[in-house]
């Protein structure tokens, strides 16, 4: 009985002054650090070159949950293989499924590519839909509307705080989405083969074109025949460049980019997936260079 | 609505349109009533799949397939693990040529804010009935790293028992699962776990069950027939590498536990208690984390058993009794390597050792040693090599040859070839 107490007495000492935010991506991290500032400290479950589909519910990652007051992941069945694991074996009542500590940030915006017929046959598809909202600036700013709104409520002593914060992000994300539109709009119409559908957000918000995948199916890596059908499809009707992200294994994008001269361009999956990509700002003023720059 | 409006104001614009720089303007227009009449059946869209129904409640459910071609020199019937006592379960190899796996059917969902509910029924393919595997229940609002389970879980004994046979690496069990738990161990109780609040992972629980499955069996007593003490440690080294080690104490005191010797096809009993320590160790590392190309798993486990009590020689015709005492230990190592998309090749090792069992009724000299064939003294061991293809996460065909001393004096060649997939429901695999 009396260690039982002490485990008590141990475990609610009052946390560190910082809320702890454990993001399931790095992109909610670096929100979260964004609007909640010295206020909140935000770890991520995942780098840029991790594919987040896969990830194994490590130990690290359930010891982390368990001191989380605010779980935040792009949801959408993304990471369907590991957190839920995360989740249960946490003992974390507060990050629970419909508890305020829980956000599916996918939740909040518009999905893309939402299936009609759900089967297997059809690859790793989600049922509710493309779940990487966050390659569409957009969205960053409807998600931060949310995660601001619930960091105040998790943290009410420091709500005002949080809001503020939020304001100024809105601000100066709305500037930096009309800057990076117009550096985009020679995008417009441009054709691209994506490795996997990771950028669909990103495609649909600057206008772009997908001329196929080199995935033959979502989750499926890529087969010789799969890529060898792409080469005589880019002859026909060529593609303007290839694109992959910083956790794809390049060799199918390279391939192709071999065999048709189409210039293939690493995208940073997310915050942290190139050397530019230091934050939210950095990640979309990175990801528009990388792709205007085949176009110069 | 929207496109009323938006055809208004593309008519306005067409209306007034005398200069070229407008006509820009209204195909603009043209095209954003495209994108708004494209958004408004995407909405739609996803509003139907909302929509109301008994079913939306439906728990997540999944099936396992699983079935295996086998090619065995020894009959498999034959099975035994020399040194050890037979645990009269399931753990010898497949039967020669085809034959269906344990097809697994599993339903899990939150039951309401406090619980979740599992249940994993295993239909047996020899048409013997269904199997409850895994029937628990386990708390969702316990804070300050609590949790509870309780119902019929497999005991957190040692590392792989708590994994689904599906998820294994190889097609059958280590060795000291076979003889240390009787393949699998099942236990119906209660277990309490508590995670530490430090960034390195430890948690500390204990389990409290029947003590029905060997090494237990059925005292009919209140209370608990076997406790479970253990404990984890895990954390990351880098952002490639994750490890994880663990140690479990098991106790428990069995009545009566019967068994045939398969050499002698005499019955014999065991009354006293069972002591089981457990260490295990696995080592996860992928470039960058990123398992997808490559990656590398190494686990291993170490047991080790004392029983203490007496041994009835015959109890249905001799009935003689006396003292037994056995410790006996029994490791593992395997590597798992994923060296392309898709491909993976592992190799284990296990090797078992009876120790020097004192048996009364042999030291007293009123039985012949003869008497307990099983029992003398033996070191088995096994090689086991695989190689294994997932054409996706759902499914995977493996080939594995094994070269196993587990009978003394009658090695066998195994090899196996099987197919496991699963179907419905995404699970999430444990680390």
């Amino acid at each position: 009985m009396r260690w039982l107490f002490l485990f008590c007495m141990l475990t609610s000492l009052p946390a560190a002054a910082a809320i702890n935010v454990f993001a399931c991506e790095p992109e909610w991290a670096a929100l979260a650090q964004e609007l909640g500032g010295d206020k909140v400290a935000a770890v991520s479950a995942t780098t840029a070159f991790q594919d987040p589909h896969h990830i194994e519910a490590r130990p690290s990652l359930i010891a982390r949950v368990r001191s989380a007051d605010l779980v935040i992941c792009s949801g959408s069945d993304l990471e369907v293989g590991w957190l839920p694991l995360l989740l249960s074996q946490s003992g974390n009542g507060r990050v629970q499924p419909g508890s305020p500590g829980y956000l599916e940030a996918s939740q909040y915006v518009m999905r893309l590519e939402v299936p009609r017929v759900l089967d297997r046959s059809m690859g790793d598809v989600h049922p509710g839909g493309n779940p990487h909202i966050h390659t569409d600036a957009r969205n960053i700013a409807k998600v931060a509307a949310v995660l601001g709104a619930r960091l105040a409520q998790i943290d009410a002593a420091n709500a005002a705080t949080y809001r503020s914060r939020t304001q100024d992000f809105d601000r100066r994300w709305k500037e930096a989405i009309a800057r990076w539109e117009q550096q985009a709009a020679r995008l417009k119409g441009v054709t691209v083969v994506p490795h996997h559908k990771d950028f669909s957000y990103l495609i649909n918000w600057l206008g772009m074109r997908e001329a196929g995948d080199l995935e033959p199916k979502p989750g499926i890596p890529p087969t010789t025949s799969q890529l060898a059908q792409l080469v005589d499809q880019m002859k026909q009707a060529p593609a303007k460049m290839i694109v992959y992200s910083s956790y794809n294994d390049p060799k199918a994008a390279q391939f192709l980019s071999q065999r048709t001269g189409i210039p293939s361009v690493m995208l940073p999956f997310t915050v942290g997936g190139s050397d530019k990509a230091k934050d939210l700002f950095g990640y979309f003023d990175d990801v528009i260079a990388r792709l205007t720059g085949p176009l110069q | 609505m929207f496109r009323k409006k938006w055809y208004a104001a593309a008519l306005a614009a067409i209306a007034c349109s005398a200069h070229a720089q407008q006509s820009d303007e209204v195909k603009r227009l043209e095209e954003r009533v495209q994108q708004l009449e494209q958004r408004v059946q995407e909405s739609q869209a996803q509003a139907a799949a909302r929509q109301q129904s008994e079913s939306a409640f439906n728990p997540a459910v999944s099936a396992t397939l699983n079935g295996v071609y086998a090619n065995l020199k020894q009959n498999p019937d034959t099975y035994r693990i020399n040194g050890f006592v037979p645990t009269m379960s399931a753990v010898a190899p497949p039967p020669r040529g085809f034959s269906l796996g344990e097809s697994e059917l599993g339903i899990a969902a939150n039951v309401d804010h406090l619980f979740r509910g599992t249940l994993i029924a295993a239909i047996q393919p020899d048409g013997t009935g269904v199997d409850v595997e895994e029937a628990y229940i386990q708390t969702l609002a316990l804070s300050h790293g609590f949790s509870v389970k309780a119902g019929r879980f497999f005991s957190a004994v040692g590392y792989q028992n708590q994994i689904h046979a599906h998820a294994w690496d190889f097609t059958d069990a280590p060795l000291v699962m076979k003889a240390f738990l009787g393949g699998q161990l099942k236990e119906d109780g209660v277990q309490v776990k508590w995670i530490a609040p430090t960034d390195l992972y430890l948690d500390i629980g204990a389990e409290f069950g029947r003590g029905a499955q060997f090494p237990g069996a059925t005292a009919g007593k209140n209370g608990a027939g076997s406790v479970n003490a253990f404990t984890n440690l895990g954390g990351d080294i880098g952002a490639g590498m994750a490890w994880q080690a663990g140690l479990s104490y098991y106790q428990t005191s069995p009545g009566d536990r019967a068994y045939d010797d398969p050499l002698s096809a005499t019955a014999n009993s065991f009354t006293g208690s069972s002591k089981l320590w457990a260490l295990s160790g696995v080592l996860k590392w992928a470039p960058n984390g990123n398992n997808t190309v490559s990656n590398f798993k190494l686990q291993g486990e170490y047991f080790r058993r004392k029983e203490d009590g007496d041994l009835t020689f015959d109890p249905a015709g001799a009935a003689l009794a006396d003292a037994y005492k056995s410790a006996q230990s029994g490791w593992y190592a395997q590597a798992v390597y994923q060296f392309m998309p898709k491909w993976r090749v592992g190799y284990r090792y296990d090797e078992l050792s009876s120790g020097a069992t004192t048996i009364g009724l042999v030291d007293s000299g009123a039985l012949a040693p003869a008497s307990f064939p099983i029992l003398a003294e033996y070191k088995p061991t096994r090689h086991t090599a695989m190689l294994d293809w997932s054409p996706s996460e759902f499914s995977r065909v493996r080939l594995q040859f094994a070269r196993d001393y587990s009978r003394q004096g009658e090695p066998d060649n195994q090899v196996f070839l099987q197919y496991i997939v699963s179907l419905g429901a995404h699970g999430a695999h444990r680390f």
